[in-house]
């Protein structure tokens, strides 16, 4: 059974569309990039995955749960973290990570949330409202707020935005770590095509709501004569390497 | 099943347990409007039942100055359960929590009752300062109303959650722009109400519309208790059967404009 399998999902805004029947799957244990531009479709697949984003036509399915039907079985066997979305400020880390362990229904909160503190070495500011937090404390935190059911898929909105090089490789590694150890299933939506390198096993490349290519990190730089992931991008879009897309497209069906 | 959902809901009031813990200042404004209300109200009674003293209207006045106080204490708790219902909810959205709380497994109606919960809290902080205040300063005992005080409490706060889900209904379609209404909409029911009058004080015409909303039963039945000394169990019936039609009502709203809010993407965008 996949972790994630998306069937012709699309979203339109009245005449625009966001995201135009895209289909992909991320199998157990699997890190899989999200990369495109701003307004590729990243975090309109993402907010449909979460089911908080109705899709006007496809399907999703999450650890064999229809997110149309049965969205809450399986909303609470994952979990997401995002730069973007903030804890409540005025609450402590502590009380934070206690608010979504109720909601998660995690047993032994308390214990749970000293294991995500050591890992993450949140001790310094664990009892200092999230809102006094740096930007890389608040990212921590998210992480651990993610991590809190220890989710079997977990979406990952640009984690390291922000962060400077030595955090962004802390919270890098301890994503590793966290797949090695749980097995977890992670869908990664990232503009930074190292992290992409470093965490993904597949990439899909999102142009306007369409995937315009997919493949492993290596196999994307082979096919297109690249030595990195960033010159990928830029080729993908600024509309280079067509001829690549449809070699692959042909090798798929063969 | 009901275990992991009375977690989630207990995970909300929670939260919200936490941010009056550490901000006195939010624990004096629960507090603050119904105990004005009370003094301002408190002390115009006296003022006119002491100008009475002696005269022919001093027993009728002295007994509109109750009815006055005890409908200014009882209509605080419709005000203050639908601003706890509302206020709590745009709590999630200026705190930019409210995406995490949607795709946590908290089921919407679990986030209704930890609102809810938040709300009866909210209300016993506000309310109960008040009534002691209407002990202390003019010897008006709230409870002499009898056991069907609880009748009229539980009325008027089941209206409060009603109102207040039409007003989570309006800032799910309309964003922030209807964040007032948290504070005005039932303050704008006011005059139909009977809060402070009997019904038949209104026009003719707009007797029909104050008699369609619950609190003025509540209220009817609560001036019955204070002149006639009895209750008025017809005035009950109909608060209950209005406040079960409108918060079905309220609650088939809530659920629309929760979906509408889910297929227009308003759930991550709401508030900025």
């Amino acid at each position: 059974m996949d972790a994630i399998r998306v069937e012709a999902l699309t979203k339109r805004y009245g005449t625009t569309q966001a995201v135009g029947g895209i289909s992909f799957r991320v199998r157990p244990g699997q890190t899989v990039g999200l990369l495109g531009g701003n307004g590729a479709g990243k975090s309109t697949t993402i907010a449909m995955l979460l089911a908080i984003l109705v899709p006007t036509s496809g399907q999703i399915e999450i650890l064999g749960h229809d997110m149309a039907r049965d969205r809450f079985r399986a909303l609470k066997r994952m979990n997401f973290s995002s730069p973007y979305i903030a804890l409540p400020g005025r609450l402590t880390v502590r009380e934070n990570l206690r608010v979504y362990g109720h909601l998660y229904s995690v047993r032994h909160t308390d214990r749970r949330i000293a294991e995500l503190t050591e890992e993450l070495t949140l001790g310094d500011f664990l009892d200092r409202p999230a809102g006094e937090l740096s930007a890389g404390q608040k990212t921590r935190v998210a992480l651990a707020k993610s991590l809190i059911n220890r989710p079997e898929v977990l979406l990952l909105d640009e984690p390291t935005a922000s962060l400077d090089p030595d955090t962004g490789d802390m919270v890098r590694s301890w994503l590793e770590r966290y797949r090695r150890a749980s097995g977890c299933s992670m869908l990664l939506a990232s503009h930074n095509m190292a992290e992409v390198e470093r965490l993904c096993d597949h990439v899909l490349m999102l142009q306007k709501g369409r995937i315009v290519d997919e493949g492993s990190p290596e196999a994307l730089r082979g096919r297109y004569d690249r030595d990195t992931m960033e010159d990928v991008f830029l080729d993908i879009a600024r509309g280079r390497g067509h001829g690549a897309q449809t070699q692959m497209t042909a090798e798929t069906q063969s | 099943m009901i275990g992991a959902s009375a977690r989630r809901v207990w995970g909300l009031i929670y939260r919200h347990l936490c941010l009056y813990r550490r901000s006195w200042p939010r624990l004096v404004e629960l507090a603050y409007w119904p105990i004005l209300q009370m003094c301002i109200w408190g002390f115009t009674a006296r003022f006119f039942t002491s100008r009475a003293v002696g005269s022919e209207h001093s027993s009728g006045l002295v007994m509109a100055a109750t009815a006055l106080l005890a409908g200014v204490l009882l209509w605080e708790v419709a005000i203050r359960s639908q601003m706890g219902v509302a206020i709590s909810f745009l709590e999630e959205i200026w705190s930019r929590n409210l995406a995490h709380v949607f795709i946590s497994p908290l089921r919407p109606w679990e986030l209704i009752l930890g609102l809810i919960g938040v709300a009866f809290l909210r209300v016993a902080a506000g309310v109960v300062p008040a009534i002691l205040v209407a002990y202390l300063l003019y010897a008006f005992n709230l409870f002499t109303l009898g056991p069907v005080l609880v009748l009229f409490f539980a009325n008027l706060m089941i209206m409060g959650w009603a109102v207040a889900l039409g007003v989570v209904s309006l800032i799910l379609r309309h964003g922030a722009g209807a964040e007032a209404l948290a504070w005005s909409l039932l303050f704008g029911l006011t005059p139909l109400s009977a809060v402070f009058y009997p019904v038949s004080a209104l026009p003719v015409w707009l007797q029909p519309i104050s008699r369609a909303i619950p609190a003025t039963h509540v209220f009817e039945g609560m001036r019955a208790v204070l002149l006639h000394g009895h209750v008025a169990w017809g005035q009950m019936g109909w608060a209950i059967g209005l406040n079960a039609v409108w918060l079905t009502l309220a609650g088939l709203l809530f659920a629309s404009q929760f979906h509408a809010a889910r297929i227009r993407g308003a759930l991550i965008t709401i508030g900025e």
